[in-house]
């Protein structure tokens, strides 16, 4: 069988949950081989991970020279692994998470093996046939790669992880990245700091806020931690300074598919719209009985945030008392 | 310098979008604009242009699109915006290209662009909000072998040298790089300007021409749907959402009802 390169999404060698999703789908398409691009001293641990999801291999690309460059050194590196895959037995697919370095990296890497590309797939089954969902969540297509080895990047959530013991053989890759490659620098990183909630893209709940909320987060973050959910924002708040632009859900923030989206004076544009149509519950709190969001709704309440909200999350914490 | 601003014409997306027979994007039978995100770049270009200063004349902005007959529209928007001049990639053969060939002819405008006076810096939009792939700016660096700096939300730009700012999954970077270079920038970036009375009257005098794909050399038949590396293969719209129940808060009755609403989806 073909080997399926799976790309490896981790926070300094903590693997994140779409690592699981992307092995589940590999399994579908071929035997997955996942791709650590990361510390030589981290690949032990990430490989007992990844194992446990069906990772026959794990090649090990030690990122040491690679991490201070913008995405083009990983595109060279997966270009020669790609095709010493290729000579080797084989490469079905590449999987790569769906981030903006991911296409990214996807987008370098289509042109340099002449290969074709679908980005932000929510779902990939045998073919690989890939599901996107595009206009804003208005449509559903599906599409297939008819040239090359397909290259999908795949959405957080597009598949539920399912554990399968794979041989996770650990095999080091040293690739040669051009000085070309070395040309847009990362002169500083500030991390951001951690809010001890989950990953908005990631998370199964996500409670946002608009400008309905009057700048006062409190009461959106106090309903999402009784929920256990992240908490997101409309553009309207990132702008008016009151959340970082990592927050912001819609066209030009991030798009998220959770079981559930509370929407907290909040709209309902259609760039809002955009970055959280597909949820598959959706709530809105209002004060206005005929915003736009309440359209979207499986449930709505017309009311004031401030008092509903404060209000809810004491009956929640009450019935799970 | 000279700057170049790739600009997509894309179907108004609070109007009516749809797909054609053949799956592709129907750009001809709707409303369509300048993508808005791509007024970004303009703007971002723009700035770049009036902050370095000197003779006007030394600095050029060329807008590029590469679209329909239709997308002269969002060139013009361009030029009425304030780009000295503009670029219309049009012909026939381009309808229903990917991202792939796309960037191919992108990237062969650029260069014949650039054959009078070498280009420095190309600007995009951080993505089309038609197929809002975020991948042209990428393709467009690899296939011109240039370095990107993609999705600034910050630019600085100081002699040779362009600083960004951007937010990244888990932190926020500072990303430099030495031009010529391919640069996308997001809405963050800051409010476009609208057109004024004196742009778009002086819009009639700036250069518009038109290439074919004979004009940037490339064959009909390294482009277009029937040779799109990716393909699809159906499209559904998806079913308009229902909506639920919505009920009126009345001292605290709404707090209760939400959360009987959550207990009875298994939430809580
Ligand atoms: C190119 C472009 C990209 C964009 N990208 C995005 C994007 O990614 N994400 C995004 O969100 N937007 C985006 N926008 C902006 C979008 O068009 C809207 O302006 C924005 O979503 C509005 O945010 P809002 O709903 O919080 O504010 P508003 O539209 O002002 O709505 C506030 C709502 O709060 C309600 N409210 C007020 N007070 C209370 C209260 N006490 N209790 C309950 N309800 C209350 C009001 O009734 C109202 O419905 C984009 C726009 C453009 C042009
Ligand atoms: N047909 C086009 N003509 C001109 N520029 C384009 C075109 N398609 C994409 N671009 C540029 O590439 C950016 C990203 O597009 P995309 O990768 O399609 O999301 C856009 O914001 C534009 O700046």
């Amino acid at each position: 069988m073909s080997e399926v390169l799976v790309v490896i999404d981790h926070a300094d060698g903590v693997v994140k949950k779409p690592t699981y999703e992307l092995l589940t789908i590999a399994r579908r398409l071929g035997e997955p081989s996942a791709v650590f691009f990361g510390a030589a001293d981290q690949a032990d641990e990430v490989a007992s991970l990844v194992k446990a999801y069906g990772a026959e291999k794990i090649y090990v690309i030690d990122d040491t020279e690679l991490k201070g460059y913008l995405v083009a050194p990983k595109a060279e590196a997966l270009q020669q692994l790609a095709e010493k895959t290729a000579a080797a037995g084989g490469v079905a697919a590449i999987l790569i998470p769906s981030s903006f370095e991911g296409k990214e990296v996807a987008a370098r890497l289509a042109i340099k093996i002449g290969s074709g590309l679908i980005t932000d797939a929510v779902d990939v089954q045998e073919g690989p046939v890939t599901t996107q969902s595009v206009f804003a969540g208005n449509f559903t297509v599906t599409a297939k790669v008819t040239q090359g080895t397909p290259i999908i990047t795949v959405k957080p959530n597009a598949a539920a992880p399912e554990e399968a013991a794979g041989a996770g053989v650990v095999e080091t890759f040293t690739p040669t990245i051009s000085d070309g490659a070395k040309t847009a620098q990362i002169i500083a990183t500030q991390p951001r700091q951690a809010t001890g909630r989950p990953e908005l893209t990631e998370a199964a709940i996500v409670v946002s806020g608009g400008r309905g909320t009057g700048g006062n987060f409190e009461p959106i973050e106090k309903f999402a931690d009784s929920l256990g959910a992240a908490v997101g924002a409309s553009r309207a708040a990132v702008d008016s300074g009151w959340m970082p632009h990592a927050f912001q859900v819609g066209q030009t923030g991030k798009t998220v598919s959770p079981q559930l989206y509370v929407a907290n004076g909040i709209s309902g544009a259609i760039q809002h719209r955009a970055g959280m149509q597909t949820s598959k519950t959706i709530v809105a709190v209002n004060k206005d009985n005929e915003a736009p969001i309440f359209e979207l709704v499986d449930f709505g309440v017309v009311g004031d945030l401030h008092s509903v909200l404060p209000a809810a999350t004491e009956e929640i914490v009450k019935r799970k008392a | 310098m000279n700057i170049v601003v790739c600009v997509k014409y894309v179907p108004d997306a609070t109007a009516d979008r749809h797909f054609e027979q053949d799956n592709t994007v129907d750009r001809v039978g709707v409303d369509g604009l300048l993508s808005e995100l791509d007024e970004y770049a303009v703007e971002q270009a723009l700035q770049i242009k009036e902050k370095i200063g000197g003779e006007a004349a030394d600095h050029t902005v060329t807008a590029l699109c590469v679209g329909p007959e239709k997308a002269v529209d969002a060139v013009r928007k361009s030029l009425q915006m304030g780009a000295d001049r503009a670029v219309h990639v049009l012909d026939e053969a381009i309808a229903g290209s990917d991202a792939v060939a796309t960037s191919l002819v992108l990237a062969k405008a650029v260069q014949k662009i650039g054959e009078d006076r070498p280009i420095d810096l190309i600007v995009c939009g951080m993505a089309s909000t038609d197929a809002s792939m975020s991948v042209v700016p990428a393709m467009l660096a690899e296939r011109l072998n240039l370095p990107q700096v993609t999705l600034a939300s910050v630019v600085e730009v100081q002699g040779d040298q362009v600083r960004i700012k951007r937010d990244n999954e888990g932190s926020t970077e500072v990303i430099g790089a030495t031009m010529p270079i391919v640069l996308s920038v997001t809405d963050q970036t800051g409010e476009a300007r609208y057109p004024s009375f004196k742009g778009i009257m002086a819009t009639k005098k700036k250069p518009l021409e038109t290439f074919s794909l004979a004009d940037l050399g490339i064959e009909a038949d390294q482009v277009g749907l029937s040779v799109a590396w990716s393909q699809v293969e159906d499209t559904t719209a998806r079913p308009p959402r229902t909506a639920g129940e919505v009920v009126t808060d009345e001292n605290g009755s709404g707090a209760v009802a939400l959360a009987d609403f959550l207990a009875s989806k298994k939430f809580i």
